[in-house]
């Protein structure tokens, strides 16, 4: 399959492409919340899918500058090649940065860090996105969840209500028709927006080639040290304590997805480039959440529970 | 490669999603873990077949209560098109998932069992894909193999539900023999069925030309949002306004005489720019930024169209409305908000004119109200102008929403017929 390109000139017969497709529908929706809401806010880990929701944003409303900060909810666990893709980005495009983390919320006693072998702060992230909202007034959060990535995430809203505790109740959604989205709430409400709900992880790859988007380093193959978990390559740190028998080694691996190290594991790749990339995630197998994350295989609604309070 | 969205409807027993199922694995888009863990929670319920539906009833409550509670959108490529798929579940509020998940769509696929032939929820599917402007359908004659492959079952069905769409608004109709549980036509054609001479459902699917069925004709944007980047250290930037929106219908290029309504006044469009630099032509669906050669005060709301090609301006609209809300019924007198494009205002429910038994096509005029799942036509009275064209002729710049000013709920989607009194 070649790769799809955004910027080939429109057909004779005035058609686009799936890219460009998909391109005007999230721009379409940036713009939407940009026009209806007093104090939006973007969720930026860094990851791939924010990094392309970010360079939706800054072409929606080109030449003028993106017109609401940047958020991240920092575990404390990140992959450092990743905080700094961060830094760099919003330093480059002159954006405000607003920091919430973990580690300052257990300090204050506000969550109890997780211990054991399997610990993680990954669900602990709901308590200080949900404060940073709060204290922020955001009205409007965009988050880069796809569809494809999750059942309890497939029926999901592009304008996805929640109540004034950050709750979502998934049996209770307002119908969305057409590209007419109602972000409409009381003070104290928010809306969670999801530009990327119809792209895939293969369209989020495509366009990452198509456009020349950067990408922190962990997204290609590199040599680390890992040891296997459940099935997974999960990176040697200082947050992760070994069970017994998990030996570390070196392997040539790349991550899929980008969270919390202590939860995300790596896929053995020799995928140094976009291309490569494309072919790999074409042929696999297996999703991407399957693959790499830990928290999804608590149970099979792990990700309905924690985004009923109020989790991405 | 094109991106095409289509809705199916219809409960498990008409092989819905054994046919799902089937384009999805058939073109490796079910992933290993994925089909391990619908294989494992199957055995764990004491299905007989692995649920295929369980793929996107992902919810605790449908899992427990083995329902489908909402549209599921469901993902697929070939190597000649993308394709997006809003399968909504055949029984509990039906018509407004249905509705909903048509909205988008290019094609609607409905399916009829070649035992029973047309029955009443194929003709309702059909009514709904046809008041939703949908405009393909494709009608797969499913369970062939129950039936012997009997060309004459084929013809009779096919020559019954025709003359049942002969009534509807029904622009492309295809009709494919297939048996979805052996694969007969799905992806390949049958050899079980040699006198069908059409191709296969995928083929179809990947082949059916959908790029005319946008509205190339009438110029409409409505501006959803102004750039000024205001940037005092950049003179180029300074003076820079763009209004920023998605082409509801039509072609606009630069040169182009526009009008902005409401204000009316007339300027020419200087430049187009795209999410990828300037471009010689704008036609829906792209996202631009307009830039006009004078000064003209345009805002959120107010649509750009062509001088001599404008939509029907007003606050009196005919309109079908479907009810989606248990919460209070649709009623004559009642105030509710309004969005239309970019547009909102509020409107009061003046009469309901009608009720329509989607089953039937009857016109109940004694009809009071409308509760949830229920159609009819009504009339509106705005607080503000819309720009607005019939429905029919464009979808984007026909349809509308209604939402419940205290509790911020959708509660209904509306399809413009045309200016109050005139049909």
């Amino acid at each position: 399959m070649t790769t799809p390109t955004t910027s080939a000139p429109p057909t004779p017969h005035y058609q686009l492409t799936h890219l460009q497709t998909l391109e005007a529908e999230a721009i379409h929706i940036i713009r939407e919340v940009a026009a209806e809401f007093e104090r939006p806010v973007l969720l930026f880990s860094g990851g791939k899918d924010s990094a392309v929701m970010l360079h939706l944003a800054v072409k929606a409303f080109a030449p003028a500058k993106v017109p609401f900060p940047v958020m991240h909810v920092d575990t404390g666990h990140n992959f450092p090649e990743v905080i700094e893709f961060r830094d760099r980005r919003v330093a480059e495009l002159g954006l405000r940065l607003i920091v919430a983390s973990v580690q300052e919320a257990i300090d204050a006693g506000k969550v109890v860090e997780e211990t054991g072998p399997g610990a993680s702060r990954n669900r602990l992230q709901t308590v200080p996105l949900l404060e940073a909202i709060e204290e922020n007034g955001f009205d409007a959060v965009f988050g880069g969840a796809r569809r494809d990535e999750e059942k309890a995430r497939a029926k999901e809203r592009v304008f996805s209500f929640r109540d004034e505790f950050g709750q979502w109740d998934p049996k209770n959604q307002r119908p969305e028709l057409w590209n007419l989205y109602n972000g409409r709430h009381r003070k104290g409400e928010h809306i969670r927006v999801f530009p990327l709900s119809n792209w895939t992880e293969l369209d989020v790859w495509q366009y990452v080639a198509a456009e020349g988007i950067e990408l922190p380093s962990i997204y290609f193959a590199h040599t680390r040290r890992v040891f296997q978990r459940d099935g997974m390559w999960l990176a040697e740190s200082p947050w992760v304590t070994r069970r017994e028998g998990e030996e570390v080694e070196e392997r040539m691996v790349r991550f899929r997805t980008v969270g919390d190290a202590t939860c995300t594991g790596a896929i053995e790749s020799t995928a140094t480039t976009v291309e490569q990339i494309i072919d790999e995630v074409a042929a696999t197998r297996i999703t991407e959440r399957g693959a790499t994350r830990a928290d999804d295989r608590i149970s099979e609604a792990g990700m309905e529970d924690r985004k009923r309070e109020g989790y991405f | 490669m094109e991106l095409l969205r289509f809705a199916t409807a219809g409960s498990v027993d008409d092989g819905k999603s054994t046919l799902i199922g089937r384009l999805l694995y058939d073109s490796k888009s079910i992933f290993e873990d994925q089909l391990e863990s619908i294989e494992r929670t199957s055995l764990e319920r004491g299905d007989a077949y692995v649920n295929l539906a369980l793929l996107t009833d992902g919810l605790r409550a449908e899992r427990e209560q083995g329902i489908t509670i909402d549209v599921a959108y469901r993902y697929f490529a070939t190597p000649k098109r993308k394709f997006i798929i809003a399968d909504t579940p055949g029984h509990i509020q039906y018509t407004r998932n249905m509705v909903t998940g048509a909205s988008t769509a290019d094609l609607a696929l409905i399916l009829v069992d070649a035992r029973k032939g047309v029955v009443e929820q194929s003709r309702r599917h059909a009514f709904l894909a046809s008041l939703l402007g949908i405009p393909h359908l494709v009608v797969c004659i499913n369970k062939m193999d129950l039936v012997d492959w009997s060309q004459q079952r084929y013809e009779e069905i096919k020559a019954e539900f025709r003359s049942f769409a002969m009534k509807l608004d029904v622009h492309d109709l295809a009709f494919i023999p297939i048996s979805a549980l052996h694969g007969d036509n799905v992806v390949e054609r049958s050899a079980n069925m040699p006198w069908y001479e059409g191709t296969s459902l995928l083929h179809h699917l990947e082949e059916v030309h959908i790029a005319s069925d946008r509205n190339l004709i009438d110029a409409r944007f409505p501006v959803q949002y102004v750039i000024r980047p205001q940037d005092q250290a950049n003179h180029d930037l300074h003076d820079y306004r763009g209004y920023a929106g998605t082409v509801a219908g039509g072609v606009f290029k630069p040169g182009d005489e526009v009008v902005a309504l409401p204000s009316g006044l007339t300027t020419t469009i200087e430049a187009i720019d795209s999410p990828n630099g300037p471009v010689a032509e704008a036609f829906a669906p792209m996202a631009v930024t307009l830039r006009l050669a004078d000064d003209v005060d345009v805002s959120r709301g107010d649509m750009i169209c062509r001088v001599r090609n404008r939509p029907h301006v007003g606050q009196d609209i005919d309109a079908m409305v479907c009810w989606m809300t248990t919460e209070g019924d649709l009623r004559p007198g009642q105030k509710l908000a309004i969005k239309h494009t970019t547009r909102w205002g509020r409107t009061l429910v003046k009469e309901l004119q009608y009720r329509l038994d989607i089953n039937t096509l009857h016109r109940d005029e004694s009809a009071d109200h409308l509760s949830l799942n229920e159609i009819g036509r009504v009339r509106l009275r705005t607080t503000v102008p819309l720009f607005f064209d019939p429905y029919r002729r464009n979808r984007a710049t026909g349809s509308f929403v209604l939402v419940d000013e205290v509790t911020n709920n959708t509660v209904g989607a509306g399809m413009i017929l045309g200016p109050s009194g005139i049909d």
